[in-house]
């Protein structure tokens, strides 16, 4: 059924029961990704604690399994995270998909990998990603009107 | 004396023949013989296209119209021929009437463009909910740049025209032309399109018929249809890409300002002016698609000499077939319920993205489409983001048509 193993259980139970997803109203900053290709959106809100940290992240995803599960890992793994070091995370994270050159991509987004096999489905992935970059550069999130 | 048994073959076999008129459908995607289901977005090419495309490229091919050799010539009557097979094809009245273009998208652009541009502020221009995106973005601009307005005529929730409403739109005399499908690329409805020229010619507008889906799987006739332009591409029809058809009454054609300006359309050039040739090849700027064009001839040829009766009769019994083996699946929702059908079934699956369903049965050798099939404002109408489309084609058979369920039902049991 999916012999390169790209629906692996954990990327179906994330799609499934996400544990990062919510409301965005407060968020220090709010981005979106859109993919005009086939309807699918990521919004996602950012707050930073203190000391100028990503502290929370929330996502409101509509798409794919892809799409969502991306959404709640990208989630886990920004928290914590300088505001650089997360937008490199997800740089990082698209190089390795669009060209295969692993540079120091988190292990636990190896998950995605055998997308590398599934070009048509790589900004399923990535979408929630180009939403937090655009909600920490500040760029303003689009505001769709079936929303 | 002994009489012959009589055969009854069932329709859905009856062309299975054709398959080896298809060298693509030999082949296997990651290891599974390939299952083609999305012959609605461009159909697969039999032996008898291919040859003749190269065939003409290796024996006779020159530039068309003015060439003074011999080349130049015989590939102008060959080229030339194509127009009379359309015209033919479709029950046009005069070969003239048949403008070769880019493809659907094209032609429809032509007509936005040129008869467009003789509407005045005011007038309007009714297109339906279920437009594929070509019919309803060259509109928006000519309404963008000239003033008229556009009107949608609603569809019911089962995903037919609503033909009272249709007559609303067009009662106040304003509307200059009804743009409309004859057959949905995303929920197959075929339109009733006589009844909507009745409706259009009744309030004084013209009526053009988008027939990129329909031509494929039945026979066009627009004059039984009563139509004033009408619109088809080749590569849905078995043919190549890069070669569409505009068909237009000539007494409109010849009333309607060029399109695109270039060689071949003229009669004479000045620095000061320029003067038009005649229909078709004032629509035709600069060298056309020479090669497609013998391609899209020898994809009619193929048609005609398999015979719309028995490709039609092959694709309603195939859909009549796949609507119960479909609902059999868990979760599965079949969209629309048309009053007639053609070979398209899109369908969505509980707590399944039709993007996830389309991976998962490519992984399995079976190509179907899934998004929002260039028909935003259809699915926005019909509460959806994307649905799952199989589409059939005159190759398409019963077994294929089990594999998509079968795997449709594994790929349920693996997200549930």
């Amino acid at each position: 059924m999916d012999q390169d193993g790209l629906y692996q259980q954990q990327v179906i139970e994330r799609a499934r029961t996400p544990v990062h997803a919510g409301p965005l109203e407060g968020a220090t900053g709010r981005g979106e990704g859109t993919n005009p290709m086939c309807g699918d959106r990521v919004r996602v809100g950012v707050w930073l604690d203190g000391e100028g940290r990503i502290g929370t992240v929330r996502h409101q995803a509509r798409g794919c399994a892809i799409c969502l599960a991306s959404a709640d890992m990208m989630a886990e793994l920004a928290v914590g995270q300088e505001q650089s070091g997360a937008v490199m995370m997800g740089r990082a994270f698209t190089a390795l998909l669009q060209t295969g050159q692993d540079d120091g991509v988190r292990p636990e987004l190896m998950v995605f990998a055998p997308l590398r096999q599934h070009r048509s489905r790589i900004r399923c992935a990535t979408l929630a990603w180009s939403a937090l970059e655009a909600a920490l550069t500040g760029a303003p999130a689009e505001d769709s009107k079936d929303g | 004396m002994d009489v012959p048994p009589v055969v009854m073959i069932d329709p859905i076999d009856s062309l299975r023949d054709r398959r080896a008129d298809f060298p693509i459908l030999g082949e296997t995607v990651h290891g599974r013989p390939l299952v083609f289901l999305d012959s609605a977005a461009s159909a697969q090419k039999p032996v008898q296209v291919i040859d003749a495309m190269g065939d003409a490229m290796r024996t006779q091919y020159a530039n068309i119209h003015r060439g003074l050799h011999w080349m130049s010539e015989r590939t102008t009557d060959v080229y030339e021929a194509v127009r009379d097979q359309v015209a033919g094809l479709i029950g046009a009245s005069a070969r003239e009437e048949v403008i070769f273009t880019r493809n659907s998208t094209e032609a429809i652009n032509l007509v936005a463009y040129s008869f467009g541009s003789m509407m005045r502020p005011g007038q309007a221009v009714v297109i339906s909910e279920m437009e594929h995106h070509a019919n309803l973005v060259p509109w928006q601009m000519l309404r963008d740049r000239t003033g008229i307005e556009l009107r949608v005529a609603p569809i019911t929730d089962d995903g037919d025209i609503e033909l009272d409403a249709l007559e609303r739109l067009v009662a106040d005399g304003k509307v200059a032309l009804v743009a409309v499908t004859h057959m949905s690329n995303v929920l197959g409805t075929v339109t009733p399109a006589r009844q909507i020229a009745d409706i259009a010619h009744a309030a004084g507008a013209r009526v053009l018929f988008d027939g990129s889906q329909f031509v494929v799987h039945r026979r066009v006739d627009v004059q039984a249809i009563d139509a004033d332009f009408y619109t088809f591409t080749g590569h849905k029809l078995y043919g190549p890409t890069g070669i569409g058809v505009l068909w237009g009454r000539r007494e409109l054609l010849d009333a309607m300002p060029p399109f695109m300006g270039g060689g071949d359309m003229i009669s004479s050039v000045t620095f000061e002016r320029s003067t038009w040739a005649n229909v078709p090849h004032k629509f035709e700027a600069g060298t056309p698609a020479i090669i497609e064009t013998i391609g899209l001839g020898a994809a009619i040829s193929y048609i005609e000499a398999i015979g719309y009766e028995a490709v039609a009769a092959h694709e309603a019994a195939l859909v009549e077939y796949a609507l119960p083996r479909l609902a059999e699946v868990p979760g599965l929702h079949v969209v629309g319920a048309p009053a007639e059908r053609g070979g398209v079934i899109s369908f969505t699956m509980d707590d399944v993205h039709p993007h996830d369903i389309a991976t998962l049965l490519d992984r399995n050798g079976i190509a179907v489409r899934a998004g929002h099939h260039c028909a935003e404002p259809l699915m926005r109408r019909l509460g959806l983001s994307a649905t799952a489309r199989a589409s059939f084609a005159l190759y398409t058979t019963r077994e294929e048509v089990d594999a998509l369920a079968s795997t449709l039902t594994q790929i349920r049991g693996f997200f549930v």
